[in-house]
């Protein structure tokens, strides 16, 4: 099991006006550990997420990250303290270059260090390298979301949220993206996964969580899971 | 509304923006942008060409010309302000003009309390514009309220009649001057220049480039765009959104605040003059791309230009006609601007 919580959540109950998503949310992720959040379409899976990540404010329930609750703290504010998310739709600067996204990544931190960060994300993602100069918006679903990765990595997180990686890239691409996380895992950041695609994510995960209807139904370590019979049936269409 | 069972999950706070997307440079094709250029330098050619004809006077014309460049310079800046405030923030501030009478009756207050020569109230109007600006936006503008577009219309419209008749009650009605010490007047191949004009273009010209280096060249700038092109990603990497908010309006009503001190010399001061200004910045905006920085200094040429040559064109109209005139054909045929890009 983990030695050192760094995401821990209670009961976490969450939604829109009066619609609520979550019910009782329970996760726990540790230093150092791919944790995947899988579920269908709806379950609650990006709720989660922007609800850690202060963009949404839970109705009951605690967050707590590198042990100190999250409550009350604004998304830009988390970002200071290691908690990076990248969304689904990657929100990028589109009229910005490479090389501006990255460094805007590493706002909340000395701008001296953003060159020794960017060699390191240039490093995990040569093409981003090649294309320091160009506009965001120009760049191929992949592309996107190395840069939205890279970016995320510029803030130098302790947790990385991840959502949808996947989403619009070849199962080659996907592959690749997947890859580069686990490389960023054997750097020591913790990475809470999202992804509707569960057999890629549960492939990578240390452990993972099954959401379903807005709760945590199920938890185990990514093999257990995808050799269960229950999940391989109701989640992975196996 | 729903029971638990629902698996309706909506989708993520929506990052569409109102309004054309903020371009805060041109960016796109290099090779679509000289085209571009080279049409608007055509047109511009035919026009004084026409007006050569219409006055038969090569002299008359070229001081057309003239004058109305130093004057576009001046259009430039003050649409800068507007446009930034635009293409970061997504509002339409209609104050504009009216803080812009404010920043001058500022400059009149100081020269006339303390004989301060006019150039040097730059040091108080901009710093005091840049304060009523950020107080604007924090005060009015930042909260749920200003949210919609129909009440930034509304408290932006209001705040304007609140400044003028402000001004109107502790200025009273008379026109001012603030006259420049030492103005003297030189001919720029026949045409005659008087040297407040030339000041006044200069200094538009000026601080024009150290907004767009701000923009382009500083971490802040960067920050400004980044805010512009998508707010959420800013704030996903650490960006205190609404300060950059807050500051960018702030600097937008500075820059107004500096085109005030430069054109008090050339204009009678009256409380209303922020009116015209704010008519002239907003045609300037939307010839130039809403939210494009650069475009705002080009257009502000453009209709320097076009002001000066309908009084050729219609002799003893209001020069405002003729800026209608190429506001409205410009929306018809170009409505994202000369160097917007169509979203």
């Amino acid at each position: 099991m983990t030695t050192t919580e760094m995401l821990k959540i209670d009961k976490l109950c969450a939604g829109y006006g009066r619609m609520r998503i979550l019910h009782d949310v329970d996760l726990r992720l540790g230093e150092g550990e791919i944790v995947a959040l899988v579920g269908a379409n709806g379950a609650g899976k990006t709720t989660t997420l922007r609800a850690v990540c202060g963009q949404l404010r839970p109705e009951s329930g605690t967050i707590t990250f590198a042990g100190s609750p999250t409550a009350g703290r604004r998304p830009d504010q988390l970002v200071r303290d290691g908690l990076v998310h990248v969304p689904e739709d990657r929100a990028l600067f589109g009229t910005l270059t490479v090389e501006e996204n990255l460094r805007m990544g590493a706002w909340t931190r000395p701008a001296a260090g953003a060159e020794a960060g960017m060699r390191e994300v240039f490093e995990l993602f040569p093409v981003l390298a090649e294309r320091r100069a160009q506009v965001a918006q120009t760049f191929s679903g992949g592309q996107q979301q190395m840069l939205a990765i890279g970016r995320a990595l510029m803030a130098r997180p302790k947790l990385l949220m991840l959502d949808e990686p996947s989403t619009g890239l070849s199962p080659k691409l996907t592959w690749a993206v997947l890859d580069a996380v686990r490389r960023i895992r054997d750097t020591g950041v913790a990475v809470l996964l999202v992804e509707q695609n569960a057999k890629q994510a549960l492939g990578i995960a240390d452990r993972a969580y099954v959401l379903e209807s807005g709760s945590t139904v199920l938890h185990g370590t990514g093999s257990e899971l995808a050799g269960s019979a229950e999940v391989r049936k109701a989640y992975l269409g196996l | 509304m729903s029971n638990s069972g629902t698996k309706t999950e909506p989708p993520p706070a929506p990052a569409v923006r109102r309004g054309p997307l903020a371009r805060l440079s041109p960016g796109d094709g290099t090779g679509a942008l000289l085209k571009r250029a080279a049409a608007t330098g055509g047109l511009v050619a035919v026009a004084i060409a026409i007006a050569l004809i219409k006055s038969g006077s090569g002299l008359v014309v070229w001081q057309s010309v003239v004058t109305g460049l130093l004057m576009g310079g001046l259009y430039g800046l003050i649409a800068m302000g507007l446009t930034l405030i635009f293409g970061v923030l997504d509002i339409v501030n209609f104050a504009h003009g009216a803080l812009l009478a404010i920043a001058m009756f500022i400059a009149f207050g100081v020269v006339q309390g303390t004989g301060l020569h006019p150039y040097l109230t730059l040091l108080v109007a901009v710093p005091a514009l840049f304060l009523i600006g950020a107080v604007v936006h924090r005060g009015l503008l930042s909260g749920t309220g200003g949210a919609s577009l129909e009440n930034q219309l509304l408290i932006t419209l209001g705040l304007s009649l609140l400044l003028e008749n402000g001004l109107l009650m502790f200025f009273g009605a008379e026109p001012k001057n603030v006259a420049l010490p030492g103005d003297f007047q030189f001919s720029l191949f026949g045409a005659v220049v008087s040297g407040a004009r030339l000041y006044a273009f200069l200094g538009a010209i000026a601080i024009g480039a150290l907004l767009f280096w701000l923009l382009r060249r500083t971490r802040f700038g960067t920050a400004i765009r980044a805010v512009a092109a998508n707010g959420p990603g800013a704030e996903l990497v650490g960006v205190n959104v609404r300060r950059v908010h807050t500051l960018t309006f702030a600097i937008g009503t500075a820059c107004a605040g500096a085109a005030a001190v430069l054109a008090a010399p050339l204009v009678t001061v009256t409380p209303t003059l922020g009116e015209q200004f704010n008519i002239t910045a907003f045609v300037v905006v939307v010839l130039g791309g809403m939210g494009n920085v650069a475009g705002a200094l080009v257009g502000g040429l453009l209709i320097g230009l076009v002001e000066q040559l309908t009084t050729i064109y219609m002799d003893g109209q209001s020069s405002l006609l003729g800026v209608f005139a190429v506001f409205l054909i410009v929306l018809f045929l170009r409505p994202q601007g000369l160097f917007g890009r169509r979203s």
